[in-house]
């Protein structure tokens, strides 16, 4: 037994070691392994670095290493794909690190009342902005959302096929390939090379009554939107089948819900509701429909619900249709459920309180004026075209660099020379669309910023020199 | 001797945030366009076609900004987490500290205002972070590779049985290895996600001691068993020492051996995956790693592997270049794919190196031995009070958990665990009734970790104690709690008719407005 004394172990300290052991009437701490068998014992000591246990030098080493970085918000960043920055009002990282929700877990709804509380009012909050009666606890991810909606859908009307449409984001595709793989059969639905929306008389060929569902994203991946949604869902309902639709929640101030042209399970990600990027760690799931029992007891995730307490006036809270969840049958439960990303889900609420109607309107009104604005000027360069489909768009859009003679790589290391992180290149995932680039414009943006992207770009095709950077 | 403190939690009765609407309140402005924009592409949403343009308005809430604040900071208050109370009651969650410190490091721009697809020379800090975390936990499991995306210790288990489903696919045979194996004591999610896998599932049952019976697994292992997925201790904290028999058995048969180690708190240092035939094993890294549970996630279940199942991991992984450069490495031939979108939670990746940066080899291994120090005191406490047991291998030493039994409390009071768990409330602490199914009649699960003081563990009995008393002297009060909780008792009827059920506060009002009226 080591004689080390550490600020996280308490009861490290010899004399309290000696009264526990004691107590238990136990000489040593491994007399308390003798269920080990000794060839399983690991006796060498672990190769680990040095540790720092003061906390200054910890802090001096970490954040070294974290100084190599280069951010967002040092840089000016057109990166999105799913995951894009968005300003944190100040008050969301308040309450994000408050120790009662930061280290709570899986308290009874007596005790942990305010994390049920703060839970389902992100759930009636995302309902508002969706458009639906009922909205789960987050999952992990938009990729999660969509997988698991698509199979709630198969379940619901119990037929195994789902049309999605090859537009969807190549992340989320492969984790629906992977989590819908061997229960559903995916197919690829075509789009329009002109307006990067649907291709209806491909859905309508593909169509057919083992169709479980018909999947796509609006704003698609590509930035833009699917105008032709009810449409979709005429196809998808005249054959029995479900639409499910991926939605960008930060459009839904200006752009109509997908539950307003006949969605019945709408999903996707919160990470822009009040959550930094975190490298990726900032996503959350959400899955919404209407408050039907069979569509209800589909999910596998928690729904807390709303209730009245034996005091007079007093809202109470708990787990909606609990048996439904493998936490209560095992294998016998939909899907499974576990620990993902309620924290998000707080600090969503928290934002949503926030923003109120008004705030989401003119959250929308403003991405919309700022990418036109990026795409106008992106256009205005010789051999640059800007969006690179004939559609409305929101946030993001593609940019083809195919009239310049450039790669995307070319100008995307020309532009981060320049403090610029240029938009996702597409050549690899989309082969089809040559040298292009996935942009994504927000209201971080200011026209600085837009303008100074403009003229680097110009100079990465022109090679002419570029002015100082503002970031 | 330690006594009971007068508890009260926060009781503010506040309303639910739809209630303290008023039309016109703003709680945050947003920025607009700037002249120069909307000169040039007007009010940027009649590039919209009418029918896609939102005509009613979402119908959230219009508060003012200070009302927002305290709104959510009395539903914090309202909330017990790890860092205000003795959180030993949610056994197998592992509710440990989560330093203060590491808090600053995720919540640096550093860390978080990276983009995940940043160019690789611009994030060289979080993937040398990565990278450092993998080699780390090697070192700790004996595995050859891990990957960070699982989102959860779900996520992972997810993961292996894709994996398991991959490999046979390489193998050929798919089809013919469609079973899974698990324990009953091992989490819902080995069965659970394994069947999302397609995959049967066969559940084999504990024997007299509580272990997984050794002699109905090897029945049941077959030509079509294509893995086993165990945890180790399972939930009752008693280290299954025949655990080489079984994978042994699994790869004779063919079958790939999966490791639930989401919590692994009374073993780092002490014994291994690999040692004991492990193919795969995952880490929660917000349980024996002290990232923080907020409230049920972000999270991360670190999978590893053995280096025959390295390319099967799902993609990206970080590697090391001749350079000294880190680099994310997209390209693993029989990768299962994505399990999670990017490259999982990195806010928990940078906890848990901060943490095992601090403590090195020789504190992991103090924090293990320590936890099950702490467990063995809990058992000796527990088992001496009134009502309460430890069911199987009576006398033997636990590791980091016990799941204990209320039956007597039960059979002489009429008290249940709920009704324990409701009154502990009152005092300030938190117990959890377990996981389905109830193989232990009324049971709990008890798990001290490394982090509380003896005095704390002390603390903890004392209100045990003190809610036994009640349920002998005087019953109703612990059926009829929480008294001095956050809430009273719940009307459950609301929860499982779709008549009554409101999963949202528009249901709510559908369901049950005119109520509230009257």
């Amino acid at each position: 037994m080591s004689d080390m004394i550490h600020p996280y172990i308490p009861n490290s300290v010899p004399e309290v070691k000696r009264e526990m052991l004691k107590a238990i009437g136990a000489s040593s701490t491994e007399e308390l392994y003798t269920d080990i068998p000794e060839e399983l014992r690991f006796r060498r000591t672990m190769n680990l670095p040095h540790p720092m246990t003061a906390e200054s030098d910890l802090v001096r080493h970490v954040m070294g290493i974290l100084g190599r970085n280069q951010t967002c918000e040092e840089n000016i960043s057109f990166l999105g794909g799913g995951c894009a920055r968005h300003y944190v009002p100040a008050i969301c990282d308040e309450i994000n690190g408050r120790s009662e929700f930061l280290t709570a877990y899986a308290g009874e709804p007596y005790e942990d009342h305010g994390r049920f509380q703060a839970l389902f009012e992100y759930q009636s909050l995302m309902a508002e902005l969706l458009d639906v009666d009922v909205v789960n606890v987050p999952t992990y991810d938009w990729g999660q959302a969509a997988s698991t909606a698509l199979r709630m859908a198969a379940r619901i009307v119990r037929r195994n096929t789902v049309l999605v449409s090859d537009t969807v984001s190549p992340e989320r595709l492969a984790v629906i390939m992977n989590y819908c793989t061997p229960a559903l059969r995916i197919i690829p639905v075509a789009h329009s090379r002109v307006t990067g929306m649907m291709d209806l008389a491909d859905l309508e060929l593909k169509m057919s009554d083992e169709t479980a569902a018909v999947y796509f994203e609006n704003p698609s991946y590509l930035g833009l939107i699917e105008t032709e949604g009810e449409t979709i869902a005429d196809i998808a309902h005249r054959r029995g089948a479900l639409l499910v639709v991926g939605a960008d929640p930060a459009s839904l101030g200006v752009i109509v819900p997908p539950s307003h042209y006949g969605c019945d399970l709408v999903c996707g990600d919160i990470q822009a509701l009040g959550v930094h990027l975190h490298y990726g760690g900032g996503l959350g799931g959400f899955i919404g429909c209407r408050d039907e029992e069979r569509f209800v007891m589909e999910y596998p995730f928690r729904l807390f619900g709303i209730a009245r307490t034996c005091e007079q006036g007093e809202w109470g809270f708990g787990d909606v249709a609990y048996s439904r969840t493998s936490f209560a049958q095992r294998e016998e439960g939909k899907e499974f459920v576990g620990t993902a990303a309620a924290l998000w889900g707080i600090t969503a609420a928290v934002y949503l309180s926030l923003m109120g109607p008004e705030g989401m309107c003119k959250l929308g009104t403003t991405i919309m004026q700022k990418s036109q604005y990026a795409m106008a000027r992106l256009s205005g360069i010789p051999g640059v075209k800007a969006p690179a489909f004939d559609a409305p768009h929101f946030k993001e859009f593609v940019v083809d660099f195919n009239g310049t003679g450039r790669t995307v790589q070319q100008i995307n290391e020309h532009l981060l020379a320049h403090g610029v992180f240029g938009g996702a290149d597409l050549s690899r995932d989309l082969p089809n669309l040559g040298q292009s680039a996935l942009y994504c414009v927000t209201e971080l943006h200011t026209q600085e910023h837009l303008d100074y992207l403009a003229e680097a770009i110009s100079c990465a095709i022109t090679g002419g020199e570029c002015s100082g950077h503002s970031a | 001797m330690a006594t009971v403190r007068k508890f009260h939690q926060a009781r503010w009765n506040e309303p639910v945030i739809f209630e303290l609407s008023r039309p016109g309140e703003r709680g945050i402005m947003v920025p607009e366009a700037e002249p120069g924009i909307r000169e040039r592409v007007g009010d940027g949403t009649s590039r919209l076609p009418g029918k896609m343009i939102r005509q009613d308005m979402p119908a959230l809430p219009e508060v003012a900004q200070m009302r927002v604040l305290k709104h959510y900071l009395r539903l914090s208050q309202g909330t017990l987490g790890a860092d205000l109370n003795v959180d030993v009651g949610q056994g197998t969650c592992t509710m440990k500290y989560s330093p203060k410190v590491n808090e600053t490091f995720v919540r640096s721009p550093k860390a978080s205002e990276l983009h995940p697809m940043q160019d690789d020379s611009t994030v060289q800090g979080a993937l040398e972070i990565m990278y450092s975390l993998d080699l780390f936990l090697r070192e700790i499991s004996g595995m050859d590779r891990f990957s960070f995306q699982p989102g959860g210790g779900s996520s992972a288990i997810l993961a292996m049985a894709s994996i398991i489903r991959a490999y046979h696919a390489a193998h050929g045979e798919a089809e013919t290895r469609d079973e899974i194996i698990t324990t009953i004591f091992s989490h819902p999610s080995d069965a659970a996600a394994a069947r999302v896998k397609g995959f049967k599932v066969v559940t084999v049952r504990e024997d007299e001691d509580g272990l997984p019976d050794f002699e109905a697994f090897t029945k049941v292992v077959s030509k079509h068993t294509a893995g086993l997925l165990i945890t180790n201790p399972e939930d009752t904290g008693i280290f299954n020492s025949r655990i080489s028999q079984f994978t042994t058995v699994m790869r004779q048969a063919g079958g790939i051996s999966g490791y639930d180690q989401a919590n692994a708190n009374g073993i780092l240092g002490i014994t291994r995956a690999r040692e004991a035939g492990f193919d795969m094993c995952f880490f929660n890294l917000h349980k024996t790693f002290s990232s923080p549970h907020g409230c049920g996630g972000p999270a991360c279940g670190a999978l590893g592997v053995i280096s025959d199942l390295a390319n099967y991991l799902p993609t990206p992984v970080v590697d090391k270049t001749d350079a000294g450069s880190y680099c994310l490495n997209h390209d693993l031939p029989h990768s299962i794919g994505k399990i999670r979108c990017f490259h999982g939670v990195f806010p928990a990746m940078l906890r848990a190196y901060a943490w095992i940066m601090s403590l090195g080899a020789a504190g992991l291994e103090e924090v293990a031995q320590i936890a099950v120090l702490n467990n063995n005191y809990m058992l000796k406490r527990v088992t001496g009070l009134a009502g309460a047991c430890a069911p199987y291998a009576v006398g033997r030493r636990r590791i980091e958990q016990v799941r204990y039994s209320w039956e007597q409390l039960y059979r002489d009071t009429g008290v249940t665990t709920e009704d324990v768990t409701r009154r502990l409330a009152d005092y300030g602490c938190h117990l959890w009734q377990s996981h389905h199914p109830f193989i232990v009649p009324q049971p709990f699960t008890i798990e001290p970790t490394e982090s509380y003081s003896k005095d704390e563990l002390d603390e903890y009995i004392a209100c045990l104690e003190q809610v036994i008393a009640e349920a002998y002297s005087n019953p109703e009060i612990v059926k009829t709690a929480p008294h001095n909780s956050v809430v009273h008792k719940t009307d459950d009827s609301w929860f499982d008719d779709p008549a009554k059920w409101a999963i949202t506060w528009r249901a709510y009002l559908k369901k049950h407005g005119c109520e509230r009226e009257g």
